[in-house]
């Protein structure tokens, strides 16, 4: 009797942490729903939606927000179509073959994975604007590429590495190529390692600021993240819109909110599973 | 069989594969770290932003760097900083873990769709809703804050004062932090074996026993490389240090590492000093990574 008491006051609490934990997502749409004039009151509203996508409109109708969406959707998908290809061709070589400087290689690329982008920011600015390519596409998915390489190749190498060599080999004792072997038998297997890296760039080039806030310094050349913090910094000087921001924070939180969902349960176990299995 | 091994040992083909990857990292992380070894090593100011030679000062920059109180604070701030939100983020994130082996299914999982909520946030987007959470004026933190009887935050300013500052700072990284501890923790606690425990149940272990004595060793390595991780990762917070900036002060008081260099590069274009700091942050990265990468490696052999 006693435990089940307890069992259901800890059942309790995990539904209050829950709502405590939820709360700033909740907030976020819940605001982003309501008109301004509600939200000016200093009773906020917590319930329920005001269910008006006025804010929204007016997000969307700021000039910038498809140039901004514009430059992030073309640096993400270019970070990501190149990430996807280096690190792969890279995963394909450290889990398939043993050759001098494996090991190096991949101390290399954890170690350039543990790297800040504030350690190294300043570097890379001058680097771009010296060959002038500040504002621009490419300085800052170049940039994305060799940030995100690094990962990529790691989680790729266990997918890689789970497909059995020995596959590939009855293929080509059966008349493949090792290149044919390797298209027709290994890639088709790898389908969800790479749809799981692909979504992890994704995600790490469209939430990107830092490198971004440093490559793209002019006004009219910015991404999602750096459009939605114009709105923040304007609120200094005037009185912010919330209703506006928080419908500007949703747009860009959505679509990462669900490749997220997609590909968590891979990222856990990558970072941490080396640990799991001592 | 010794044949396919001898043959893949001669074969150019991975360094070929690997031309790609190398030339992208050399490109966009070599080159820059380079160049930034040189310049902390040279006096590269604004007279060199307009061609002027910079003349090599091998390592006045950090001598000087050494003497000065400013980048001291910030240094002592971002420890302490990094080290209180770690620590606060492990002992929920673990706390929550427990509470989800302990709990029946369905709070299990609205706890769990939770954290994954949070979890899923783009930074700048959580940034602006902590903003706004936390506004002096019409913030849902202040009202909630001031029903409890006794206290009194009316229009209280969060981001008026360094201290408050960074307890604003901690919660937002706290919040986004924990569920990824949570879930790993939980990870490791799925692996502690049904039998284990009821064996000890049979010996007579408590509870206490029980976690101190077979839960806690048994997910020993997984906590460890979590807090590993968690300080790395709160050493950058320039973006949610950036963004709280915005709304509050841009003052010194208020930088952490990430806004230090960045200010010794925008502001004050001193390139020299803002490598020679850089160069400190990623020395200190590099030296907790080791662990971490040791773990990896492991993996890999294994």
């Amino acid at each position: 009797m006693r435990a089940r008491t307890s069992r259901t006051l800890l059942g309790a609490l995990a539904i209050v942490l829950a709502l405590l934990w939820v709360f700033p997502v909740y907030w976020m749409v819940n605001s982003s729903l309501l008109p301004n004039t509600t939200l000016q009151s200093f009773i906020p509203t917590f319930v329920p939606f005001g269910g008006s996508l006025d804010n929204f409109a007016a997000a969307l109708a700021d000039g910038e927000f498809y140039a901004s969406l514009g430059m992030s959707v073309s640096i993400t998908l270019i970070a990501v179509f190149f990430c996807l290809i280096f690190a792969f061709l890279a995963a394909v070589a450290i889990s398939r073959f043993r050759f001098r400087g494996r090991k190096s290689f991949i101390v290399a690329v954890l170690v350039v994975q543990m790297l800040p982008a504030e350690g190294l920011f300043i570097a890379q600015y001058k680097m771009v604007a010296s060959v002038n390519l500040l504002d621009s596409v490419i300085g800052v998915s170049v940039i994305y590429i060799a940030a995100v390489v690094p990962f990529t190749i790691w989680m790729l190498r266990g997918f890689v590495a789970g497909v059995p060599a020995d596959l590939e080999e009855a293929a080509m004792v059966d008349g493949l190529s090792r290149f044919g072997a390797f298209m027709r038998i290994t890639f088709p297997l790898l389908a969800p390692g790479l749809v799981a890296s692909g979504v992890y760039a994704f995600l790490q080039a469209w939430n990107e600021f830092t490198v971004a806030l440093v490559l793209l310094p002019s006004e009219s050349a910015q991404t999602l993240p750096l459009w939605l913090r114009g709105f923040v910094q304007a609120s200094a000087t005037r009185e912010t819109d919330w209703g506006q921001v928080m419908a500007a924070s949703t747009l860009v939180a959505v679509p990462v909110i669900v490749f997220f969902l997609i590909v968590q349960g891979r990222l856990t176990s990558g970072l941490v599973s080396g640990a799991v299995k001592g | 069989m010794t044949t396919t091994v001898d043959r893949r040992r001669t074969n150019r083909s991975p360094y070929l594969l690997l031309i790609p990857a190398v030339g992208i990292l050399v490109i966009g992380m070599g080159y820059p770290l380079i160049w930034q070894v040189i310049t902390s090593m040279q006096e590269y100011g604004l007279q060199q932003q307009f061609g002027k030679p910079a003349p090599f000062v091998f390592l006045d920059n950090y001598i000087s760097l050494a003497g000065n109180a400013g980048l001291w604070a910030v240094v002592a701030r971002s420890i302490a900083f990094c080290l209180l939100t770690a620590v606060a983020t492990l002992a929920i994130g673990l706390l929550l873990a427990l509470l989800m082996s302990a709990v029946g299914r369905a709070p299990r999982l609205i706890l769990q769709i939770a954290l994954l909520l949070a979890w899923s946030m783009p930074v700048v987007a959580a940034m602006t809703v902590w903003i706004w959470l936390f506004d002096r004026r019409r913030g849902a933190v202040n009202y909630l804050l001031d029903m409890i009887p006794g206290v009194d935050v009316n229009r209280f300013n969060w981001l008026e004062s360094p201290l408050t500052f960074f307890i604003v700072a901690s919660v937002i990284v706290i919040w986004m932090s924990v569920p990824f501890v949570a879930f790993s923790s939980y990870a490791g606690l799925t692996q502690v074996s049904e039998e284990v425990m009821e064996a000890a149940q049979l010996d007579g272990a408590n509870g206490r026993q029980r976690f101190f004595g077979i839960i806690l060793p048994m997910i020993k390595p997984v906590i460890a490389i979590v807090f590993l991780l968690q300080i790395i990762w709160d050493l950058r917070v320039f973006t949610q240090i950036t963004m709280l900036q915005d709304a509050g002060s841009k003052s010194g008081d208020f930088d952490l590492l990430g806004t230090y260099i960045y200010k010794l590069g925008t502001k004050s274009q001193d390139f020299g000093m803002a490598s020679a700091v850089s160069i400190l942050v990623l020395a200190i990265t590099i030296v907790l990574s080791w662990f971490y990468i040791r773990s990896l490696l492991k993996e890999d052999e294994a």
